[in-house]
């Protein structure tokens, strides 16, 4: 009775978010809450994508970049050789992301622990080399794209792109919380206690690992394919940059990876932080405070803010009775 | 949980927008300034030349500001650091613009931080002032655009250099480029070029990023047996290829090197690599050569030396903060001549006339590039180990092109120049 | 268009970069491979010496290397301190140390980075040696003295670090405490700070690594993420732990490297490397001289 009802909340919570999304889309005129948001969004995606696997599993992907790029370049490909529309690239994003996802799957048959991260490390290094010498998509000199007409109700193509991701953020969050809370969670939490044991106990420890590298694949190159209109530029080394990869992993790991409220919470808190400190520090001491932020977090909240949230209730709790 | 978590989010977003409207409506006041707004690369891959490019800009916006400003109004920068990329830059103009409310634009230095920028400002009519971009506009085709690197159409860079090289009786070209899009640009017109010319191509390679080690690559390019080596690389290949062709040799047929080296423009890499730039022909921009001193040069250098140590940045500073201060200088003229802060007038202006600064006289062509290209080629010479002072005095890098600027003749072949 | 001379150039060339690789990686060998601590922080540290050897070098005229062998006591207090906090905040609480682990290096790599920013400014910086700039001729092939200096000091490193993990009291229980943390708690050793000490080894050796990285080519304050995937290439390559792997395995890359630099496109360097090393992975978990995981 109880999941029931927390259900049917989490559906109007996530009702209403979109609609006060899309009621911002409609009443605020300036850009930039949108610009700024959907770099937020972006990454709550990636964070919620990259805690299915590294969260629940406990397998450390460090190739969210390798994801992203790949979004990103579906999309560039499809708008340069057939003009597809915006859900047609995200959509195809989505099925290339779950292709690799799948090769990512495949590593963990053989690697665990930080092998499979180093793996992942490579695989992102092979496919920016790949695409870099891909002349069709601009190569290593980068491309320019144009933005087709915008499609009402939406004034702008960002508020529109906003809009789009927030949509994604839902359903990430819709399938992070269902994963968590069936018996694909409970196998993955079990993976992650102890993959040998788990398997002895008959969880199907593959196919469960293959499942998870899938989804999340497929929603972080979701994620990056908008990046492209946005932009409306793409270059490798943008694309694949390292620090998607990073932002990800500390972004879980600030949040909290027990429950799938955590990535939100660490994408938000960090997110906002790092557009604040864009238009105000904004220097060196920018990437300083992402340090420090960083190192204190794995150091004095393991469990991340879910963590401190939670001790917080429980010494209430405790202080009522 | 679940709830509260959705609930942060909403109010997170909601807490930007009404930040952003509260600091939209405070900025009105009595006779405000005139802003200025640009993300500048202060952290990062290109901050070392964006450090630089600020200063220069900073120091005409004070001379301005001493002098009674822009319309009887103080000019205020805006700046905030892209941290060399161009993810960074959407997010940083769309508040320069919605929130800062800033009158006029500076693009970024460089050009991939200023791609996503581009497409933005066509689509809002806004002027854009384009700072050391290669290319940029080509696609985009923005008509209120102007870039304040001299370097004009798009071929005359690898043209000049090629022509060197033919005059001094090259045919064999080997072409190496960094995997990056400022060289891949650069490489692509002198395929062009030297397909136009009649000349051969016996090397073409691109480098990856990040290469450590460049004595393969020379070894490689010298058993072609080239006689024109172009050379379009970042600061720190810059270095590693100089050095590996010290050691290594690039053969004796070799008629002129270089054309297109980032980095060697820098004091901190020329101070390091001394003598090793003898020969060299390398682009550049400005130099303290007796032809590259107009109305106002000196004066802006030797208020820039004290500043760059202050500010911790360049020393020499000839290579972009000048044009820093050029741009300023062209839209200081064309607004006090339109009288207005009106984007199509300022632009009007600019593409009519031809406009007066520090780095010698500016005219633009439709696309927003120079009408004539004043890229410097440069020979370096004499140059003694350990010493950023020498290059401050005439003579270092001898201007073989263009034309009009020229301070001497190539002295070739590259390994006759070395000494 | 073959040529068994460029072969035979690239080949050599790669050696002597491969030994460079090696002893970049030589510390990362013992952090990560044999104490398994995911010391993403590894290649900012290495930064960091380089800059130490610059401030020596420029001021004092210090020879490179030499300033590295100076600084080597700092680093291993700074490795010492930093083990400390990773143990007291990570290995004790046990679970998923690994993971937050990388984040926590992560975040000192950061740090790091802006540090050397705030103090020596964004500019690329380099040293001055007699041996920098200047080639060793065999017959047609040139070869710079400064990665003859790299291959010696790789070639040193490797047998100090054997001897010292083969020989020596401390340096067997270091190899104890990767195999079997209990067995040497019962001998009477304390694992810890066994651990602790091999920890600050692996960093002093940066010392004179950083010294190597800034001989070979000018540093920059961000310089560490390129080396990131490289250094961890070889110490899994080599097989966790093996310092004759780790010297093998940076030769493998250095070789493979310089050949595919020569002789194909050299845009697909970095591809040809990294996808050698999934293929070991998937292969062989081990590498190729670990020790069973």
């Amino acid at each position: 009775m109880k999941s029931k009802s927390t259900g049917v909340r989490f559906w109007i919570g996530a009702i209403l978010f979109l609609a006060a999304m899309l009621a911002a889309t409609q009443v605020i005129r300036n850009e930039y809450p949108f610009f700024a948001g959907y770099i937020i969004l972006q990454f709550v995606v990636l964070a919620v994508a990259w805690s299915i696997l590294g969260g629940y599993a406990g397998y450390v992907n460090f190739g969210t970049s390798a994801f992203f790029g790949m979004g990103v370049y579906t999309a560039v490909f499809l708008v340069k050789a057939t003009g597809a529309p915006l859900a047609v690239q995200i959509a195809a994003a989505a099925g290339v992301g779950a292709l690799l996802g799948f090769a990512v799957g495949l590593l963990t048959l053989r690697m665990q622990g930080i092998f499979f991260s180093i793996a992942t490390i490579a695989l992102t290094i092979i496919i920016e080399t790949t695409v870099t010498n891909w002349r069709f998509v601009g190569g290593a000199a980068g491309i320019q794209i144009q933005r087709p007409p915008v499609t009402p109700p939406f004034d702008t193509y960002v508020q529109m792109l906003f809009f789009v991701q927030a949509l994604l953020v839902v359903l990430a969050v819709a399938i992070a919380r269902y994963i968590q809370r069936s018996w694909i969670g409970r196998g993955l939490q079990a993976i992650k206690d102890d993959e040998l044991a788990a398997e002895c106990t008959g969880v199907p420890t593959l196919r469960l690992k293959l499942l998870a590298c899938v989804i999340s694949g497929a929603l972080m190159c979701a994620a990056g394919a908008p990046a492209a209109m946005y932009f409306q530029y793409a270059d490798p080394s943008s694309a694949f940059n390292l620090n998607y990869s990073v932002s990800a992993l500390a972004m879980s790991l600030i949040g909290g990876t027990a429950h799938w409220a955590g990535p939100v919470l660490g994408a938000i808190l960090l997110g906002v932080t790092q557009q604040f400190l864009a238009v105000t520090i904004s220097s060196e001491v920018n990437v300083l405070i992402l340090g420090i932020m960083l190192v204190l977090f794995v150091v004095a909240a393991p469990e991340g803010l879910i963590g401190l949230i939670r001790k917080i209730g429980n010494w209430r709790a405790g202080r009522a009775t | 949980m679940k709830r509260r978590a959705l609930l942060g989010a909403a109010i997170a977003v909601a807490a930007i927008a009404i930040d952003a409207i509260a600091l939209a409506s405070g900025a009105i006041a009595q006779q405000p300034p005139i802003k200025i707004g640009m993300s500048m690369a202060q952290t990062g891959g290109l901050a070392g030349a964006g450090k630089a490019s600020l200063l220069g800009i900073q120091i005409w916006a004070d001379e301005l500001n001493a002098k009674g400003g822009l319309l009887g109004r103080k000019v205020e920068l805006v700046v905030y650091d892209d941290k060399s990329t161009a993810a960074e830059t959407p997010a940083i103009y769309a508040k320069l613009l919605d929130v800062d409310k800033v009158d006029l634009l500076f693009a970024p230095y460089a050009t991939v931080p200023t791609a996503p920028l581009l497409p933005l400002a066509k689509q809002r009519e806004l002027l854009l002032m384009g700072n050391f971009s290669f290319q940029v506009n080509s696609k985009v085709k923005h008509d209120m655009w102007f870039n304040n690197a001299p370097w004009g159409p798009a071929d005359s860079w690898a043209a000049s250099f090629l022509e060197l090289g033919q005059k001094a009786g090259g045919k064999r070209i080997a072409l190496l480029a960094a995997d990056q899009e400022f060289a891949q640009n650069l490489a692509l017109t002198a395929r062009e070029v030297a397909k136009t010319r009649n000349m051969q191509i016996v090397f073409d390679q691109a480098y990856p990023p990040n290469t450590v080690e460049f004595s393969s690559i020379i070894r490689a390019l010298s058993a072609t047996k080239p006689d024109i080596v172009y050379v379009a690389s970042y600061p720190p290949d810059s270095a590693g290829i100089l050095r590996a062709v010290n050691e290594i040799g690039v053969g004796d047929n070799v008629k002129i090197f270089g054309g297109a080296m980032v980095g060697l423009q820098f004091a901190a890499v020329m101070e390091n690599l001394g003598s090793l730039l003898n020969g060299v022909v390398n682009y550049n921009t400005w130099l303290p050569e007796p032809s590259m001193y107009f109305e106002g040069t000196k004066a802006f250098f030797e208020t820039y030396a004290k500043r760059a140590v202050e500010a911790k940045v360049d020393p020499l500073g000839y290579y972009i903060a000048p044009y820093g201060y050029a741009m300023g200088q062209m839209v200081e003229q064309a607004v006090n001549a339109t009288k207005s802060l009106d984007q199509k007038a300022i632009a009007k202006y600019l593409h009519a006339n031809e406009h007066k600064t520090i780095v010698g006289p500016i005219a633009y062509s439709p696309d927003g590039e120079w009408k004539e290209t004043a890229t410097l080629q440069a020979q370096f010479r004499g140059v003694k180990d350990k010493n950023v002072e020498q290059f401050r005095s005439a003579g270092r890098q001898v201007i073989l092109f263009p034309e009009k600027l020229k301070t001497g003749d190539l002295i070739s072949p590259f390994e006759a120049a070395r000494n | 268009m073959f040529s068994f001379d460029l072969l035979l150039g690239a080949i050599v060339l790669g050696t002597l970069l491969g030994c460079f690789y090696a002893a970049v990686s030589i510390g990362l060998s013992v952090s990560f491979g044999l104490l398994d601590v995911p010391h993403v922080a590894h290649p900012a540290f290495l930064v960091l010496a380089s800059y130490g050897v610059y401030l020596l070098n420029d001021r004092y005229e210090v020879d490179p290397l030499l300033a590295g062998l100076l600084i080597t006591p700092l680093f291993f207090l700074l490795g010492l301190f930093v083990y400390r906090l990773y143990h007291e905040t990570f290995e004790r609480r046990g679970t998923d140390a690994a993971v937050r682990g990388i984040a926590f290096f992560f975040g000192v790599a950061f740090i790091v980075e802006v540090l050397i920013v705030l103090q020596f400014g964004v500019d690329q910086r380099s040293v001055t040696a007699s041996y920098i700039g200047r080639s060793w001729r065999i017959g047609d092939l040139r070869i710079p003295i400064r990665q003859l200096v790299a291959f010696a000091v790789a070639l040193s490193l490797t047998i100090l670090l054997t001897l010292y993990l083969s020989k020596t009291f401390m340096g067997r229980a270091i190899r104890a405490v990767a195999q079997d943390q209990e067995a040497l708690r019962l001998m009477g050793a304390n694992p810890v700070r066994v651990k602790q000490w091999a920890f600050g080894i692996a960093t002093a050796v940066l010392g004179i690594a950083g010294a190597l990285l800034i001989i070979v080519a000018p540093v920059e304050p961000m310089l560490d993420r390129a080396y990131i995937g490289r250094t961890f290439c070889v110490v899994v390559l080599a097989g966790l732990g093996s310092m004759t792997g780790t010297l093998i395995a940076g030769i493998i890359l250095g070789v493979a490297e310089s050949i595919v630099l020569t002789m194909f496109g050299a845009s697909w360097a970095p591809a040809i490397a990294f996808a050698m090393l999934l293929g070991v992975l998937a292969v062989r978990p081990q590498g190729l001289l670990g020790r069973r995981l």
